[in-house]
């Protein structure tokens, strides 16, 4: 205004448009605004990302080259020791985290894309169709996911696919009683009403005019999604029915190590190896359940402590 | 009829639907089996006449609806089938029943989930009620800050730090839990502590947060500031008007973390060795032992559904809401 105060007005003071702030200076703004827990939640999993991505870069040795003794102490060669086949554990370790990230996120997007659209499908047309997803999925909630995650397992066998498909469905469950809660609310406002009068089809409704309203609480499920399947993978490999050997896996790390607990006065560090994979994997769900904490403030003003 | 006698008649049938359904789920998980598993169980070797055999013990040939109701009606009077395991392809059947394998196993787990409860639920109550009195205090932070850690840590982590700390460093518990038939009470508690020290942690967690949750969600409403208002004591507002209206909501709580607890019950076991229904269903998971894995899945789907029950008839019945129609 200052450079032209003979053509000042208020109206245009007023209605002159702010420096528009770019999108980096704006999720500065709320970074620089979150907790310190949000900030080491997303510290934590970017660092996780990053050894997932160049895993093959980072690691020391190869995933499964077994050439060095067995059951090594921890030195400068083999930092955390080695298995007890003699492959490196820090080598084990950083694969892990490829491979038990991705397929924690390939079952995770797979039980969103089962269980957001089902339900979707089911807000928008309600019909005998949605009671009859909605009834086959109280059944399936009916078992514990845990277990019927095993019995299936126990037919199908345990490889990689399976797993992810057996996981996505079980936990596409959840996906859809929320979604389609959520969705509820928003098929009944007057622009999805104007939408469907205008003769767009199902596709576009629900891509279109539902979708970006309920993304909020869609994304904080899928922090909390991937955490629970994340947890569920590595209990099934943990108990040796999950991700199978050579893959290198966290769950099925601490069940291999785990005797080397017995020898914690011995040499404690050796008792620590087994911790090693556990304590990834606690910190990665720990990390993600803070995200989302902040994510659901942040969106929605719910607070933890209502 | 008195509505909520109509509406917990309405939840028991639902109940018994579910379940119907759900062993009609485990019952067809046999017959989505590769068709050549006949061979798989007896091995390569097995001879013409012991596949066929195998497949008329296992009622093949039969339609699978009349199959169904006689597995219902077998599992009914106590008879969950004959494992796969110890079958040899010479067709010496040195198998033995599931009931023999699930009874002492079953009891073992019930026991541990017993000890668990009696420790987890007075403890979480007393810290869920606590922190939501002092809500905002360093001490509800605290408690909050470990529980949401302790909640997504696996279980199995837990376990190995109680080992490392209460068996490798300092041997005062054995990471060890094997009990035998004929342990005595005394012993099987010792041998049982880290176990349930575990599951404790991680149910306590659980139920504590959630009890906080009922009793801050009752705190907000209107009713009781009105007691406030008036002049209540603290207590007395606890007491007199929150706590009657809090049974339905703690019930819930309780019932539904001691489902949860079934589920816990299998990683736990398989940590500690400690021979019950988990580890056995663990076992024939990796072995493929259907008939085991059927009835396993079977008791803890089953103990699932039923304690959620229970969770939901409580509520019906302690809701002064219901007890009262408009």
């Amino acid at each position: 205004m200052s450079d032209a105060p003979e053509t000042y007005t208020a109206s245009a003071e007023v209605g002159a448009v702010r420096v528009r702030r770019t999108r980096t200076q704006r999720a500065w703004i709320v970074l620089r605004k979150a907790p310190i827990s949000a900030w080491f939640g997303l510290l934590v999993v970017t660092f996780y990302l990053t050894v997932a991505v160049f895993a093959p870069l980072i690691a020391p040795y190869g995933e499964a080259d077994s050439s060095f003794a067995a059951y090594a102490p921890w030195s400068d060669e083999h930092w955390f020791g080695t298995d007890q086949i003699g492959r490196d554990i820090l080598t084990r370790l950083i694969y892990g985290a490829r491979n038990t990230i991705g397929i924690a996120l390939a079952t995770t997007f797979l039980a969103f894309a089962i269980g957001g659209s089902l339900g979707l499908i089911a807000a928008i047309n309600r019909s005998w169709l949605d009671q009859l997803i909605s009834r086959a999925v109280d059944v399936l909630m009916a078992i514990p996911s845990l277990i019927f995650a095993l019995m299936l397992l126990s037919i199908f066998g345990s490889t990689v696919w399976s797993l992810i498909v057996i996981i996505a469905v079980l936990d596409s469950t959840r996906v859809f009683r929320l979604t389609r809660a959520v969705a509820a609310n928003v098929v009944v406002m007057d622009y999805v009403e104007a939408a469907r009068l205008r003769g767009e089809g199902l596709a576009w409704v629900m891509r279109r005019e539902i979708l970006p309203n309920i993304l909020p609480p869609m994304v904080a499920e899928f922090g909390l999604r991937f955490s629970f399947v994340f947890l569920t993978i590595a209990a099934l490999s943990f108990l040796g029915v999950g991700i199978q050997p050579p893959t290198a896996d966290w769950g099925s790390m601490v069940r291999e190590n785990a005797s080397l607990i017995q020898f914690a006065q011995f040499d404690l560090r050796a008792a620590f190896t087994p911790l090693l994979p556990a304590a990834a994997i606690a910190l990665l769900t720990v990390a993600v359940n803070f995200i989302v904490d902040w994510f659901l403030q942040q969106t929605s003003g719910l607070r933890d402590d209502l | 009829m008195h509505p909520v006698f109509k509406t917990v008649l309405k939840r028991l049938g639902l109940g018994v639907a579910t379940l119907f359904v759900v062993s009609a789920i485990i019952f067809s998980s046999i017959s989505m089996l590769p068709g050549d598993f006949g061979e798989a169980v007896l091995g390569q070797a097995a001879t013409e006449e012991t596949v066929a055999a195998f497949r008329d013990e296992l009622g093949l040939d039969e339609p699978a609806v009349v199959r169904y109701f006689q597995w219902v009606g077998a599992v009914a009077t106590g008879d969950l089938g004959t494992s796969f395991s110890g079958r040899s392809s010479s067709g010496v059947d040195r198998s033995r029943p599931v009931v023999d394998l699930v009874g002492p196993r079953l009891w073992n787990t019930l026991f541990l989930a017993g000890v668990t409860a009696m420790i987890a639920v007075p403890l979480a109550l007393l810290l869920g009620l606590t922190a939501a009195l002092y809500r905002g205090s360093v001490y509800d932070r605290a408690v909050n800050v470990t529980t949401l850690t302790t909640i997504a840590t696996p279980e199995f982590f837990v376990a190995y730090i109680l080992i490392l700390v209460f068996a490798a460093i300092n041997p005062w518990f054995p990471s060890l839990a094997n009990v035998q038939a004929d342990t005595p009470l005394g012993e099987r508690l010792y041998r049982v502590a880290l176990p349930a020290m575990t599951l404790t942690l991680v149910i306590v967690a659980h139920m504590m947060r959630m009890t906080r949750a009922a009793i801050i969600n009752l705190l907000a409403s209107p009713y009781i500031e009105m007691a406030r208002l008036k002049g209540a004591t603290p207590r007395e507002i606890i007491l007199r008007h929150a706590l009657p209206n809090a049974w339905a909501p703690i019930a819930t709580v309780i019932a539904f973390n001691l489902a949860y607890l079934v589920v816990g019950v299998v990683v736990v076991e398989v940590v500690f060795v400690y021979p019950g229904i988990g580890q056995l269903m663990v076992d024939a998971v990796t072995t493929r032992d259907i008939p085991v894995v059927q009835a396993c899945a079977l008791i803890f789907a089953g103990t699932y559904i039923l304690l959620n029950l229970i969770a939901d008839i409580i509520g019906i019945i302690t809701n002064p809401r219901l007890l009262h129609p408009r």
